[in-house]
């Protein structure tokens, strides 16, 4: 193998995702099956999209038959994060050559931690770290996924209930999100647009309808968003 | 959905996310990106994830016994369990199975 110390050292580094990814793609690839779909759609979901929350919430999205306009603002609009991570390792990718775009396609919030974080050993070929690195944490993302999806389908229990883990993992993100930036007014703007597409729209463009309210209320608060930045 | 409509899905959240991802790299390579950019990519996140919270929840009837009572306490047993231990695979799997247990055995 070319490159085996950048191998090595972005194995080790990446050792905590493996333990995420792992439990989280399990779940997944359980819900996947546990609503009947075959289990190689989790693994295709896996290998293309390769966005957790995402791929949680396209769940949904097939469930509720939702319009594929629907579908594409709501991506845009739940990984806009995404795009404040590639600002910020603009300069690192810089030299990446040919393994660029998969280095860009691969920046989930895990690998763009661990880039961003871990001190770099200087004696390391660069692109090759980052590469192995990405690639380390979508394989084990996808190896998540496609156990969880083959013991949903042979393993037959009652799955009643298991969609609670989607919005456990939304509540667990949105408490991240108030540690990163203690500032409750985002909060707010969610949950009275939510409330107000709610009682408003049909359910299925309760997303786009509190997206847009959303984006009207942060310029008419854009004082208060900004006082804590 | 049919299989089809599946597969169309699939496709434009590949390509919406990976726009996403793209999207400086397109754009902000030589010029600083405008200040509207940076405020919502900074602001928005927290907004979506309370939104997302409530889309997932809109099966739930709040307005008939048990007034979604179900959900509300399982949401703030995964809510106390992550303030309290910080460990987001620890929150969401008790809380999952909190709520299956829930849906499963009591109600």
């Amino acid at each position: 193998m070319y490159y085996k110390r950048e191998f090595k050292t972005a194995f080790t580094t990446s050792i905590p995702v493996m333990m995420g990814y792992g439990v989280l793609g399990f779940a997944f690839g359980l819900l996947i099956t546990s609503l009947e779909y075959p289990w190689y759609l989790a693994l295709i979901m896996s290998i293309f999209i390769y966005a957790g929350a995402l791929q949680f919430l396209a769940v949904g999205f097939f469930g509720a038959k939702l319009g594929l306009f629907d579908i594409f603002i709501t991506t845009i609009f739940v990984n806009i994060r995404q795009s404040f991570y590639g600002l910020s390792v603009l300069k690192k990718f810089k030299k990446s050559g040919k393994l660029k775009p998969y280095l860009i396609f691969g920046l989930t919030d895990e690998t763009y931690a661990l880039l961003t974080t871990i001190k770099e050993d200087n004696r390391l070929n660069k692109k090759w770290y980052y590469f192995y690195l990405t690639a380390l944490n979508q394989s084990y993302w996808i190896s998540g996924t496609v156990l969880g999806a083959l013991f949903g389908s042979i393993v037959k229990f009652n799955t009643n209930g298991l969609e609670f883990s989607l919005t456990a993992l939304f509540v667990v993100l949105t408490i991240e999100q108030y540690k990163e930036n203690k500032n409750f007014t985002p909060f707010l703007i969610g949950i009275i647009t939510s409330i107000i597409a709610i009682v408003t729209v049909p359910i299925n463009n309760m997303l786009i309808v509190a997206i847009l309210c959303s984006l009207l209320g942060m310029f008419l608060l854009r004082k208060r968003l900004e006082n804590v930045n | 959905m049919s299989t089809n409509e599946l597969y169309m899905a699939i496709i434009v959240m590949t390509f919406a996310n990976f726009l996403t991802r793209v999207f400086p790299f397109l754009f902000f390579v030589k010029h600083e990106p405008p200040a509207w950019v940076v405020f919502i990519e900074k602001n928005f996140p927290p907004i979506i994830m309370t939104i997302l919270i409530f889309y997932t929840l809109t099966s739930v009837d709040f307005t008939t016994a048990p007034y979604g009572m179900k959900e509300i306490i399982a949401i703030a047993l995964t809510a106390f369990l992550h303030i309290r231990f910080n460990n987001y695979l620890v929150s969401i799997f008790i809380g999952t199975i909190f709520y299956m247990g829930l849906v499963q055995f009591i109600v």
